[in-house]
């Protein structure tokens, strides 16, 4: 362990993340963890991390550091210019930084979230089994809050690279996004507005975060002989939720239990689709069975496994 | 048997990595108990592909692993862990006891809410600590207990204008509600006291002191008594 990044600027919205706390649901504690699971994976194999490593979560604005001791680098997910001491550096490919190099990440061009992974993983103490912050518990991370000016992290310990590593393609998140979702819990309570759901365009807003990315379109609203509310149930990410102003929220990773009724569910590898919307992209829900989603949920474990082959060969 | 139990789980689908299990309808103990008691048998008998078991008021939520089981096979287990329920392993629900200091500095709203009902504030602590309320869910916050059983005569709307910060530890009511803020946070609920009891500490083995299905009860401390197990509580 050993201070590894001297933070200059923040950001708008810099956490520490990992891949989840899995085990204290029931204790109110929701899961928290990086939004898009894929470029956080690709990180971490990137610089030879495990894919549970914790990394930075930049939003919309990305940080700028003084890094401390010499560490290999990767970002991924939005795309940030990345320069080093001034010069361009790429995204999705391993990079050696110094002790007092200068790294730079701009406004996002494409996308809404980065991913920063550093040898060893970012250090901050396990809370709960997890180093992700989770904000609104004040928990995890660095102090249980987003980072600061003249914050300090540490790494873990890891080994450089005997040679770079990067992908050979990555992903363009488009403005106009296709999810996969399966109907439920909730969906006969929209027996009406169920293919309407299905067959619209809806609108990311601003008022989207880490626990809700929120939605303006079409009214979609409860049957009229359906129960007007539901008493507090656990709900999961992907949850598209419906208040009674008809206006959709896909649940993330901030939230344990809700009393409103949920339509449909993106499924899992679709969240980090959900990660990468920014305000005034468009959304269109894909119906799926739940065994068409298992069998894509297969194929995007085994793709996951090809690409860490690939990466860590 | 009352009429809100499910004769047995009817399941929805939520995404592809978990099924809420239902138990019954309502606000209703009987129903609760027996997801307290299914939640309870998942977590000592492990069923493969299980990750974990959330319990809320009428539901379980399952969360499992599609690589090692599915749908019918996950109703199967569910529904003959409903035969198991009888089994001495299940222990019964505790009641945790949370001191509360009422009033002064810590109980802003108490006149209100005296006032509100037509009582004194004596009448307010002695019936908010007389019985003990059942922990239907918990959630919304860590640590944050849904309580039901809330005697009718401590009633009182929310604030018009919810504060700012609420500290930790507050005592509140809310509605035909009432509960503790865990962490310090902006709300609206009428604040009756405060407990010196940290409700929520990750760094502990055990960060919460209760779980769904069990009771609590609360019993009045001076400020002296507040301050002393404060001091124990944040050393």
């Amino acid at each position: 362990m050993t201070d590894a990044l001297h933070i200059l600027s923040p950001g708008s919205y810099t956490t520490v993340q990992d891949m989840g706390r899995f085990h204290a649901y029931h204790m109110g504690v929701p899961v928290s963890g990086s939004l898009d699971d894929f470029a956080h994976r690709i990180a971490n194999w990137l610089v030879g991390n495990s894919q549970d490593s914790a990394v930075l979560e930049m939003s919309m604005i990305g940080a700028k550091f003084d890094v401390i001791c010499e560490t290999d680098m990767a970002v991924t997910g939005a795309r940030m210019n990345l320069r080093v001491n001034g010069s361009p550096c790429p995204g999705w490919t391993s990079i050696r930084v110094q002790s007092g190099d200068l790294v730079e990440l701009s406004t996002v061009e494409n996308g809404c979230r980065a991913y920063l992974a550093v040898t060893g993983g970012i250090d901050v103490p396990l809370v709960m089994g997890s180093r992700s912050t989770y904000v609104g518990g004040q928990l995890g991370g660095l102090k249980g809050r987003i980072l600061l000016s003249e914050d300090i992290l540490r790494r873990g310990e890891g080994r450089l690279l005997s040679k770079p590593r990067s992908l050979p393609w990555f992903p363009i998140y488009p403005e106009n996004i296709f999810v996969r979702a399966i109907p439920g819990p909730h969906d006969d309570f929209f027996r009406n507005h169920l293919d309407r759901f299905f067959a619209s365009n809806f609108t990311v807003t601003a008022q989207s975060n880490r626990m809700g990315c929120r939605l303006a379109g079409p009214e979609i609203l409860r049957d009229t002989d359906a129960p007007q509310s539901i008493i507090s149930e656990p709900i999961v990410p992907g949850n598209v939720q419906v208040p009674a102003d008809g206006q959709p929220i896909v649940l993330l990773k901030e939230q344990t239990i809700g009393g409103y009724t949920n339509i449909a569910t993106v499924i899992s590898p679709d969240i980090f689709r959900m990660a990468q919307a920014g305000p005034g992209d468009t959304i269109q829900f894909i119906h799926v069975t739940l065994d068409e989603a298992h069998k894509i949920y297969r194929d995007w474990m085994r793709f996951l496994h090809e690409i860490e082959e690939l990466l860590t060969l | 048997m009352t009429a809100n139990l499910y004769e047995r789980a009817r399941f929805r689908i939520s995404g592809d990595r978990s099924i809420l299990a239902v138990y019954g309808t309502g606000v209703d103990q009987a129903v609760n108990d027996k997801v307290r008691r299914i939640a309870t048998l998942i977590v000592n008998q492990k069923p493969a592909g299980i990750d974990a078991a959330v319990p809320s008021y009428c539901t379980l939520s399952i969360h499992y692993n599609p690589m090692k089981t599915d749908f019918s096979e996950l109703r199967d287990i569910l529904w003959s862990l409903e035969n198991d329920l009888n089994k001495a392993d299940i222990p019964e629900p505790l009641t945790i006891d949370i001191p509360v200091c009422y009033g002064e500095e810590f109980g802003p709203d108490i006149d209100f809410v005296a006032q509100h009902n037509g009582i004194s504030v004596d009448d307010v602590i002695q019936i908010h600590t007389c019985s003990a309320y059942h922990i239907f869910a918990i959630g919304f916050a860590p640590g944050f207990c849904y309580l039901g059983g809330l005697d009718p005569r401590l009633h009182a709307p929310r604030l018009e204008t919810p504060r700012v910060r609420v500290a930790a530890g507050s005592v509140g009511i809310a509605g035909a509600q009432t509960g503790v803020y865990p962490l310090a946070s902006p709300g609206g609920w009428r604040l009756i006291g405060r407990t010196p009891l940290r409700l929520f500490a990750p760094e502990r083995p055990h960060p919460i002191l209760y779980q769904a299905g069990d009771k609590i009860r609360f019993r009045s401390v001076s400020s002296d008594e507040f301050h002393h197990i404060s001091r124990i509580e944040n050393p």
